[in-house]
Parts: C-alpha cells; sequence; structure tokens
C-alpha cells in the first residue's frame, strides 16, 4: 500500500552548520498512528513542522524526500505544495490557547480554513463543523461557537481544535504534544477522542511526543529519535515488548510507573549517552550533504 | 524558551562608529580652547560669509567657513558643543536619576506607591513637552541650570513608565520568591534581583535621553530662551543660519548634520551597550 | 508516626480574582483554600497531588509563609506562623526553604552561581566561610565546583534544577517546599533530579512537601500522599494504601488516567458506565 507520508533520508541544518535532522526516514501507513518520541531537542517537533511546510526560516532542509500520498513535496512548486498540504493534512497543535485568536469567537475561526483554503460554501462549513462538534462530544455547539477562546477550559478547546482539524478530512493529521498542557484526566479523555476520530475517518496520524505512556497507549508505530536520529523503528507493541535500541531501554526505565516504583524512575546510564553520542559521531562522519 | 547561548562579545560596528563620532566630538568640547582654530566670538566683517574650504573664495583656517558676523563657524560648534554635552550629561542624569527609581519603587512595590507614581506620570505626559520646557524656562529664567533643570523635571517620565513596566515583570519572577525564602527584605529585593534587570535598560534610555537633551537645549536656545545670547550653542547657530540660509547655507547646514549626528549617535550607543550589557540575549 | 513538623487546622486562603476585577477598585477574593486540616511529620516526604486549580500551589506557598492564610493555623513545632509579619518570619526562613518548578525563572540570570547559593547563607549569618559552603552544597548536588563561576544560560535544565535544589539545602533546614520540580524536564533528566532529592531527603533527614501533578512520581518518593481537588482534601493517607487500595473515586480516576507505558487495549475504550 501506498504510504499517507513518505519520508526518506531527511536531513537539515542550521545557519552554522549544525545537523538538527540527521537523514530521518519515516513513513506513515494509511489510517496508521505513528508515535514520534523524543527528549527536548531529539527534533521530534521539527519532523512535523517539516511536513507541513512551516520550519522556522533559520532551519535549511539539504537532503532527503517528504512524500504525501506518493507526491514528492520537493517536485512541486510553491503554490502547488501550499494546496497540497492544505488539502491533506491538518495540525492539532501543542497549546490550543495560543492556536487561538483571543479576540474572534470560535465557530468563524473553524469554518475559515474549509470556506477560505477549500473554497466550500458558509453554509456547508458550518454544517459539516457542528457534524465534528457533536463527534468530539461537544453537547451545546451554539454556545461554543459564539465564545471567546478564554470563555473555554483546556480542555474544551482541544476538543475545538481536533474538530477543526477532522473537519476537511485530512488524510494525515500532525499532532504535536496535544496533550502535554492538559491534566491527566483531560488528558485521558481527548486521547480517547483522537483515537475515536481516528478510527472513524481512517486518518494517518504523525503523533509527536516526550510522553512513553502515551505512545504505548495512542500508537501502532513508533519512531524514537534522539538528536535528530531515529534510533529505534518498531512496532509499538514490539518496541515495548522487546526494546531493541539502549537507549530505548533508558527512556523505558526512567519513565516513572506508580505500578513498579522502584523498577521505574531509573537515570540513564552515563555509557548509554556515551553510546549515543559516538553513534551521532560516526553518523556525521560518514554524512556527506547531498546536492542541496 | 532557552536562553540562546551566545553572549555578544567584541564591540559592534555601530557602537564603534557611534561611539567614535561622540568621543570626537566631546574631546572637541573639552579641549576647545585648544582645537578651535579661531575665537568663536571674534568679529570681523572683512570675512563675513566665507563658504567651506572646498569652495572658491574659502579662506585657510576656516574650514566650514564664517557665518555673516564673520565668526568662523567651525570654532563655534566646537564651543557649542561645550554647551550640548554639558546639558546632556546633567539633564539626562537627573532624568535618569529621578525616572528609574520612581519607576523602580512604582513596578516592584505596586500598590498605593504605584498607583500614585503613575497618576502623576499620567498627568504631566499630557503636557506637550516642549510647550511645558519652554513654560518652564520662562518661569525658571533662562541660563544653563534652568535649561538644565527643565529637561529634567520633564523627561524623568520617559524613565520612570519604562522601569516601571521592566520592574512590574521582573516582581513576577521566581528569583524574587526566591529571594524572600532567603529572607531578604523588600529593599533589599529591589537592589539585589530586580535592580540588575533593569540596568541594561536604563543605560540605553540614558544614552537616548542625552540625544534628546541636546534636541531640546537647541530648541530652547532656537527660540532664545537658553543661555546667554553671545555664548555660541548649536540651537543659536542654526536660528542665525536660518536667516542668511540664501547667501551663506554652510551656517545651516553645518549645525544641522553636527546635532543629527550626534542626536543618532547617542541612542545607537544605548542601543549597542544595552546589547553588549545583556549576558544573555533573550 | 513521628511528631509532626506541620501541623496545619481549617487552612482557607483567599486571594484576589483578577478575572473578575472590576474597572475601578477591588478584585473580589476567590478562596482557593477552604479549610484543611493535615499533619507533616517530621522528616517525612509528603506527596500532595492535584490537578489545576487544585490549590496544590498556593497550599505550599502558604506553608512557607509566601501568602498569608485567611484563616486558620500553620503551627511550626508548635508554633503558628499564619499570621507572623514578613519581620517575624525572617528567622524562620532559614528553616522553610523551596525549589521551584522553573528553574529558568528562579536563578536570577545577572547572578553567578556562586552568588545565587550563597545569597541565602548571607542573609541567614553563615557568610563566614561562604566559599567552603557553598563548594559543600555543590558537591551534595552532584555538580563540579567549576560551575560556581557560571551564569544560569550556561546550565542545562536539569544543572539548573540542581543549583535550585543547591540553594534551598545550603541552609540545612527543617522543611523544604518542592513545587513541581521536575515537570518541566526530561524523562532522563527527571530521574536523576528525583533519584537526588530523594537522597538528601534522606541523607539530612528533610520534611519534603512534593507538589506534582503526576502521581506517578509521588508513589516512589513519598511516604504519604494528600490528594487535592478545587481547594479541599479529597483523600489523604499513607503512600501505599493510597495507591493500592484508593478509598475516593476520584483518586481511582486520577490512577486509572495515568498512561502507564505499557500495552493495554482496554485503556482507550470509553469506561463502562459503573
Amino acid at each position: 500500500m501506498e504510504p499517507c507520508l513518505d519520508i526518506r533520508s531527511l536531513s537539515a541544518v542550521l545557519p552554522n552548520g549544525q545537523r538538527v535532522l540527521r537523514s530521518v526516514s519515516l513513513s506513515v501507513q494509511p489510517g496508521e498512528v505513528r508515535a514520534l518520541v523524543g527528549e527536548s531537542g531529539a527534533g521530534k517537533t521539527m519532523i512535523g513542522k517539516a511536513v507541513l511546510g512551516v520550519l522556522p526560516k533559520s532551519v535549511r532542509i539539504v537532503e532527503g524526500e517528504m512524500l504525501i500520498e506518493g507526491e514528492d513535496l520537493g517536485r512541486l512548486g510553491e503554490k502547488a505544495r501550499r494546496n497540497l498540504i492544505g488539502a491533506r493534512t491538518a495540525l492539532i497543535p501543542q497549546d490550543p490557547l495560543t492556536a487561538l485568536n483571543p479576540s474572534r469567537r470560535i465557530g468563524p475561526q473553524m469554518t475559515d480554513r474549509l470556506v477560505r483554503i477549500l473554497r466550500w460554501s458558509g453554509e456547508r462549513a458550518d454544517k459539516r463543523i457542528r457534524q465534528l462538534l457533536d463527534e468530539v462530544q461537544i453537547r451545546d455547539p451554539e454556545r461554543v461557537l459564539k465564545s471567546y477562546p478564554h470563555e473555554l477550559s483546556g480542555g474544551m478547546r482541544q476538543r475545538v481544535l481536533i474538530a477543526a482539524a477532522f473537519a476537511a478530512e485530512p488524510r494525515l493529521i500532525v499532532a504535536d504534544e496535544p496533550t502535554t498542557a492538559l491534566d491527566v484526566t483531560v488528558q485521558k479523555q481527548i486521547l480517547r477522542l483522537i483515537a475515536q476520530l481516528q478510527r472513524d475517518h481512517g486518518t494517518a496520524i504523525l503523533f509527536v511526543t516526550h510522553d512513553l505512556g502515551v505512545v504505548a497507549k495512542i500508537s501502532q508505530k513508533v519512531s524514537v529519535l534522539y538528536a535528530g536520529k531515529v534510533v529505534e523503528e518498531a512496532d509499538t507493541a514490539q518496541l515495548f515488548a522487546a526494546p531493541q535500541h539502549a537507549y530505548t531501554r533508558a527512556l523505558i526505565a526512567a519513565t516513572p510507573r506508580y505500578t513498579d516504583p522502584y523498577a521505574s524512575l531509573k537515570p540513564v546510564d552515563e555509557a548509554v549517552l556515551a553510546g549515543l553520542a559516538a553513534e551521532i559521531a560516526a553518523a556525521d562522519q560518514s554524512w556527506r550533504p547531498g546536492h542541496g | 524558551m532557552d536562553d540562546a547561548r551566545i553572549s555578544r562579545r567584541g564591540l559592534s560596528p555601530k557602537l564603534w562608529l557611534a561611539g567614535g563620532w561622540l568621543l570626537v566630538a566631546l574631546l572637541a568640547a573639552i579641549f576647545a580652547p585648544l582645537v578651535a582654530p579661531q575665537d568663536p566670538l571674534a568679529q570681523d566683517l572683512m570675512l563675513e560669509r566665507l563658504p567651506p574650504f572646498w569652495l572658491d573664495g574659502a579662506e585657510p583656517g576656516y574650514w566650514l567657513g564664517t557665518d555673516s558676523l564673520g565668526r568662523d563657524l567651525l570654532s563655534r560648534l566646537i564651543f557649542g558643543g561645550r554647551i550640548a554635552f554639558i546639558v546632556a550629561f546633567a539633564a539626562a542624569t537627573s532624568a535618569c536619576l529621578l525616572g528609574s527609581a520612581l519607576g523602580l519603587i512604582a513596578g516592584y512595590f505596586g500598590g498605593w506607591a504605584d498607583r500614585i507614581i503613575s497618576r502623576i506620570v499620567d498627568v504631566w505626559m499630557a503636557f506637550p513637552p516642549v510647550l511645558f520646557a519652554i513654560l518652564l524656562v520662562a518661569v525658571l529664567g533662562t541660563g544653563l541650570s534652568s535649561v538644565i533643570l527643565a529637561i529634567a523635571i520633564i523627561d524623568w517620565t520617559r524613565f520612570c513608565r519604562v522601569i516601571r513596566a521592566e520592574a512590574m515583570s521582573q516582581a513576577r519572577m521566581d528569583y524574587v520568591e526566591s529571594a524572600r525564602i532567603a529572607g531578604y527584605g523588600r529593599i533589599g529585593i529591589m537592589l539585589r534581583e530586580v535592580l540588575p534587570n533593569v540596568l541594561p535598560s536604563v543605560v540605553a534610555l540614558l544614552s537616548l535621553e542625552m540625544g534628546i537633551a541636546v534636541i531640546v537645549e537647541a530648541i530652547l536656545s532656537f527660540v532664545n530662551l537658553s543661555i546667554s545670547t553671545d555664548d555660541p550653542t548649536w540651537g543659536s547657530i542654526i536660528a542665525e543660519g536660518r536667516l542668511s540660509i540664501h547667501q551663506a547655507w554652510w551656517v545651516l547646514v553645518f549645525p544641522l548634520i553636527t546635532l543629527i549626528l550626534t542626536v543618532l549617535s547617542f541612542s545607537q550607543f544605548g542601543e549597542a551597550l544595552k546589547a553588549r550589557f545583556d549576558p544573555v540575549l533573550r | 508516626m513521628a511528631e509532626p513538623l506541620f501541623s496545619v487546622r481549617g487552612l482557607k486562603v483567599a486571594l484576589p480574582d483578577m478575572t473578575r476585577k472590576p474597572l475601578i477598585g477591588r478584585a473580589p477574593l476567590a478562596e482557593i483554600l477552604k479549610g484543611l486540616d493535615f499533619d507533616l511529620p517530621k522528616g517525612s516526604v509528603t506527596g500532595i497531588v492535584g490537578e489545576s486549580g487544585s490549590g496544590k500551589s498556593t497550599l505550599g506557598r502558604a506553608l512557607v509563609r509566601l501568602l498569608e492564610p485567611s484563616e486558620g493555623s500553620i503551627s511550626l513545632q508548635g508554633r503558628d506562623i499564619a499570621h507572623l509579619s514578613e519581620a517575624e518570619l525572617r528567622p524562620l526562613r532559614r528553616d522553610l526553604q523551596m525549589i521551584f518548578q522553573d528553574p529558568m525563572s528562579s536563578l536570577n540570570p545577572r547572578h553567578t552561581i556562586f552568588s545565587i547559593i550563597a545569597a541565602p547563607l548571607r542573609q541567614n549569618g553563615l557568610g563566614d566561610r561562604l566559599k567552603e559552603r557553598v563548594a559543600d552544597a555543590l558537591q551534595r548536588v552532584g555538580l563540579p565546583q567549576s560551575f560556581a563561576s557560571r551564569y544560569r544560560h550556561e546550565l542545562s535544565g536539569g544543572q539548573r534544577q540542581r543549583v535550585g535544589i543547591a540553594r534551598a539545602l545550603a541552609l540545612s533546614p527543617k522543611f523544604v517546599l518542592a513545587d513541581e520540580i521536575v515537570s518541566g524536564l526530561d524523562v532522563s533528566t527527571q530521574a536523576q533530579i528525583l533519584t537526588l532529592l530523594e537522597k538528601l531527603a534522606a541523607e539530612m533527614g528533610l520534611t519534603v512537601a512534593f507538589i506534582s501533578h503526576d502521581l506517578s512520581v509521588i508513589r516512589r518518593l513519598c511516604q504519604q500522599v494528600i490528594v487535592m481537588r478545587e481547594g479541599k482534601i479529597v483523600e489523604m493517607s499513607a503512600t501505599d494504601a493510597l495507591f493500592d487500595n484508593p478509598k475516593q473515586a476520584y483518586t481511582r480516576d486520577l490512577l486509572a488516567a495515568i498512561p502507564l507505558p505499557e500495552i493495554d487495549a482496554d485503556w482507550l475504550q470509553p469506561a463502562s458506565p459503573a
């Protein structure tokens, strides 16, 4: 089957020449959730931004391809690329408060994308949004659509953004730490909703997170990142049953588990970090920037 | 986000250019009697309206030409710089001390202190500054000290507003709470935790204010409200130059250029200093 | 159990509610803590857990008297400190220290690490042998001596939090408030900081209030747990009892909501109505 998102050997550098993505390859099949997990500075958010074409100006892609449903983004012109990304992808952002304009009501903000980018009629967009609000279990859509962002709770705002992301039936959603800012009980509801909508709509999700617990619950596939490099890539069940890379094992052991307090919260061994540093150095040594 | 791990070392070209001009102008003003080629007050009707050195009819020794009374323009500019710098330093420093202290108190202590100080600032800012200055000098009487006093009385609000805002955001930092936990009193916290973090802005504003003071002084002497009319000031030279613009454009143009360069240099110098004193670029 | 270091009775805290502040005049008070009773046994680590809006941070700030309670008593070894003035509190500060959530905001960018750790020592009459004391504090938290001359921006997140711990422990306090001290850190760093705090608390016989939104972290570190919700205590018990046999539905919900790093296909299924 043709992957929904296919990233092949993607490398990116900062103006000072430092590599921030190191020949990253990963793919997301239609209807599949792939988690992208790593600590700060691992480049997981960067990959999400690259897919959506919103990398900061200072980051330059020097190598590799990104294909959305077989179409190579690199071969398209600026406008065609924007259109393709706009039509087939969507984002669920980390911070629902900054993602919404504080001085506009929720309703028009949700229909904007459908009307402006996808050229839907206002009526159709409105109907669609109400349908999605129902799917994310918002029981009083009238009130929510008329509210300003600050009048809703964090969980409500995130529901609104999830509804907006699914409204245009994208093939791929990039979810960038969508539950990090939320309380645990709300996080569970939101994860549940994302999983539900994802199944119902058959959408593929690239799920960026730092939390291995969330990875275990939401994803079928997972890529573990360190310093912009994919150090392990596996079926999620496989990864937790038999982690291959020492860093993955260390991360799992460091993650707290109240069910097993003394087998968890293990500090990462210096040897593991030294091994990673050597691995990265070796990869950089053999790497020649392509013709980018 | 993370601090950018760059601290700016070395001097930027901006700092060099602005600082260089200010240094040259300042040294010339200090050593005016040694540097100035002529007596700035010496009139010689034989030498009236001599053009600058590169034009026909220029006299050696009168580099920028002479005015309608035959006084050497360069020498007058150099001596005028003395007044300009005295006013710049004295007025800006007084405005800075008054405004920063009140701003710090208002921003950090908040409450009643803030309400009273902010209200005074609001009232103060309702007056157009130049009109206010002219009014003040008219009341205080002309002379160097009244000009300085007038500028300080008017412009302290500039410091007060900025420093208040910065002190307010500093007051919310955890290290302020941490200092309370450590046993510091309010004044101690203000001096130890808040003040060092607002200093770069104070320095930048101080430099900017010096430029503004130079302009205000020029305006006041332009309308003949500064110091005695005999001593050359940049403003009075400009005022005179305006009268003979058609016969001798240089009498107007050179003091204007001097004024603009000095004011720009002060503001650029302040910005560059601020960037340099920041251990971290935030 | 050991005698209590803190004994809190009927604690209420009301703070101005800025969202309801009228254009002119004072903001109305909102009651954040609605009457709390509990003890913190000497030498124990107590976890205070709750979601946003539960009042757990407010409670912490009241204990170290960054806030003044509106009602109730906070007795520190028999002395009620709830309404002491700032001046009366100063001699007590040395025994009540705090580690902050955000090590970035809690370290002043303009002071060296030495100056930051030395500040509480100087202020509490331990200004002699300052170099030695700061060196001890750095060593205790596993930072090299060379860090004394550095600034905040030259440190990593974990190192900054170690400085925060060094500063709090430099005075050998009786009580330390740890307010979400690992929530901004990566998992691997988080484990280091927690094991460090665990070790130091045991070595120094500290009484610790460990505020966290994460029950997983609390189980390892704490001997007793207070679960809070909307300014009230929902449940309070010894750690193992709370985790093995939670009495309150809210506590069970909190536990069930934690995504453990293990495969569980049922976790995302909608709960059957109980």
